[in-house]
């Protein structure tokens, strides 16, 4: 949205003087990083580089990042859907409590999220006796890995949306159902059509973070190589080995998903903006 | 939505499955749960001991590893991490595994021979190149004008075997002193311009960021130190005497029992007093067991007097009397 006319009148050495801090900001913080990553990952030619990305045992890390977001992105997307239909369109007690749980992974550190899995889990957790006594291992193997990746990321979808269901209200909804439609048909054909490009954005995000989640994952992973090892741990574990090039390498490819998920969420920011707008005005 | 959380929860559990396949057939597979900073030795070590253990029993038999901080490695296993065997840099990290968890017997350490402690290693000094500063042994680290880098004993067990290797060259010294020991590493404290709080960060502190004169790491991370700063950039020296750092290892006997694989974790650890597996970490600048490997090193390693636990007493005392909250390490470092 451009204004023609700017109701702000400072003049144009204040304005080009915030914008040159921001930028410069920007610069520092956000693209030197990056172009240092690369910088970093590229150190030793093209050739290092492929070498250190088609190791097998940073291919399973990749493998195992791609499986748990495909887990947990889903996941939370069914959740996300359901708990902010429930939130935005109707009443009942306890609807604010329910809020500020879905908050709940927002404010915990992710190495408590971690450990709360192990505690439960563990041979020395709740029910972590009777799962080992028939052989069922949650932590330290893939489980544990998707069941922490799900309770970080478990807000993203929600937040985006309850919001935007709430500014929507219910009319339309109402409209549906006294022209005969059923439930399903409300909401596939009316609710989720309003809702797509929010849910879109917000699935963008918890993507980003289910891939690049470190601090609850590296606590019930084990750290086994080619094994339970995602690909931040991976990076985690080469930088240790003072192998740089295989351990920038391995950001490279973290960093460039995040950079695939910066330029789709700003796609669909400009596309879709008036959408999208409706819930953050 | 009913059937799709079904779903989800039958997909997870497959794959739990999947993880767990331990069948009553001994696996083709076992996990050495590991310290931090041994993963170039083990890389090597497990290739060489799949090659002699696939010749013999026809397998294509793979051994998995996990690296990490040896006292979380050893919490991780206590909570469940299906260790097969664990290799860790102390001997209380594995004793916690029987206090703790029982899942090995108490006599664990007379099962192997050497307190099952294949190879061990003890601090040792590196200098600047040339030795401008001619230091030679613990001595010459109290001296003034000599700046040490090691790290913090309240937090880094490397920093805790630096002190007990000086104490003990003090103790020889004044003839068992303790006052005067205790004196010894006070001094020696007073010297130390900063204090990291792992090994690695006193690394970076000495070498790139080239403070100090002498930086005071195991034997076997000071060779690991030279080759990445540079040979002509440091030097290794060796005091006359030193505190034992052992490497102790075990069989996780309740992993074993219920994976049937005892026979093959027993195995991938006596390999390790192999003279080939001896020669390995000869090579790896660990300090073998074998007479005969050791000969064969003896330019690479040169003689050292090493004091071990249970000449202070045991891991127990020496906590009680040296690192416990109020003990020695405290009254000196506070009183600086």
């Amino acid at each position: 949205m451009r204004l023609r006319i700017n109701p702000i009148t400072e003049t144009p050495a204040v304005k080009f003087t915030l914008l040159g801090i921001g930028l410069l900001y920007i610069a520092l913080f956000l693209v030197l990083p990056v172009v240092a990553v690369f910088n970093e990952a590229l150190r030793k030619g093209f050739g290092a580089y492929f070498v250190a990305i088609s190791d097998p045992i940073a291919l399973s890390a990749i493998k195992l990042t791609f499986i748990t977001a495909a887990i947990a992105v889903p996941a939370n997307l069914i959740f996300g859907v359901a708990a902010s239909w429930a939130v935005a369109k109707f009443d009942f007690r306890g609807k604010s409590f329910l809020i500020t749980l879905i908050d709940l992974p927002f404010s915990v550190s992710p190495v408590v999220s971690g450990l709360v899995y192990v505690l439960l889990f563990g041979a020395q957790g709740l029910v972590g006796p009777w799962l080992q006594a028939h052989d069922i291992q949650i932590v330290f193997a893939v489980p544990g890995i998707v069941l922490a990746t799900i309770f970080v990321t478990f807000p993203f979808v929600a937040r985006e949306l309850i919001p935007l269901m709430q500014e929507q209200g219910t009319e339309e909804e109402e409209a549906a159902r006294s022209l005969g439609a059923d439930g399903w048909q409300t909401f596939f054909r009316v609710t989720l059509p309003n809702i797509k490009w929010g849910l879109l954005y917000g699935v963008l995000l918890c993507n980003a973070r289910a891939m690049g989640e470190f601090g609850a994952v590296s606590v019930v992973s084990g750290k086994i190589r080619g094994l339970t090892n995602t690909m931040p741990l991976h990076v985690e574990i080469l930088y240790n080995e003072y192998n740089m090039v295989a351990a920038f390498a391995v950001a490279s490819l973290l960093a460039s998903l995040a950079l695939v998920t910066l330029v789709a969420k700003g796609l669909l920011e400009w596309r879709y903006g008036h959408e999208l707008g409706v819930a953050r005005t | 939505m009913k059937q799709k959380i079904a779903a989800l929860a039958f997909s997870l559990a497959l794959i739990s499955q999947n993880a767990t396949a331990f069948a009553a057939e001994a696996p083709t597979n076992i996990l050495n749960v590991s310290y931090d900073v041994s993963r170039e030795l083990f890389t090597q070590f497990n290739q060489l001991f799949a090659q002699e253990w696939d010749a013999k029993n026809k397998t294509k038999f793979e051994i998995r590893q996990s690296h990490g901080g040896s006292s979380s490695q050893a919490r991780a296993v206590l909570e469940g991490l299906q260790a097969d065997v664990v290799t860790f840099n102390q001997v209380t990290d594995v004793q916690v595994l029987h206090d703790k968890g029982n899942l090995i017997p108490a006599n664990w350490q007379t099962r192997l021979p050497n307190d099952s402690s294949p190879f061990f290693s003890f601090p040792t000094f590196v200098v600047r190149k040339g030795n401008p500063k001619n230091i030679k042994d613990w001595d010459d680290l109290v001296k003034a004008g000599v700046q040490v880098v090691f790290p913090n004993p309240k937090t880094s067990g490397n920093g805790r075997y630096t002190y007990l290797g000086a104490t003990a060259y003090a103790l020889k010294k004044f003839g068992g002193d303790k006052a005067k020991a205790r004196d010894f590493a006070k001094a020696l404290f007073s010297n130390v311009p900063v204090f990291d709080t792992g090994g690695r960060a006193a690394t970076t502190t000495f070498v790139n960021r080239g403070i100090g004169d002498v930086l005071v790491t195991f034997e076997s991370e000071a060779y690991g130190i030279r080759h990445e700063a540079g040979e002509d950039k440091v030097d290794v020296v060796t005091p006359s005497v030193s505190f034992l750092a052992e490497f102790p290892v075990t069989v996780v006997d309740k992993v074993v029992d219920a994976r049937n694989s005892r026979v093959a974790a027993t195995a991938y650890l006596q390999a390790l007093y192999s003279p080939s597996g001896q020669e390995l970490i000869a090579k790896n600048f660990y300090r073998p067991r074998d007479a005969a490997v050791t000969q064969k090193y003896a330019a690479q390693f040169p003689a050292v007097t090493l004091v071990s636990a249970k000449d202070f007493g045991g891991w127990d005392a020496i906590s009680k009397e040296h690192f416990a909250d109020g003990a020695i390490v405290d009254q000196i470092y506070v009183n600086k």
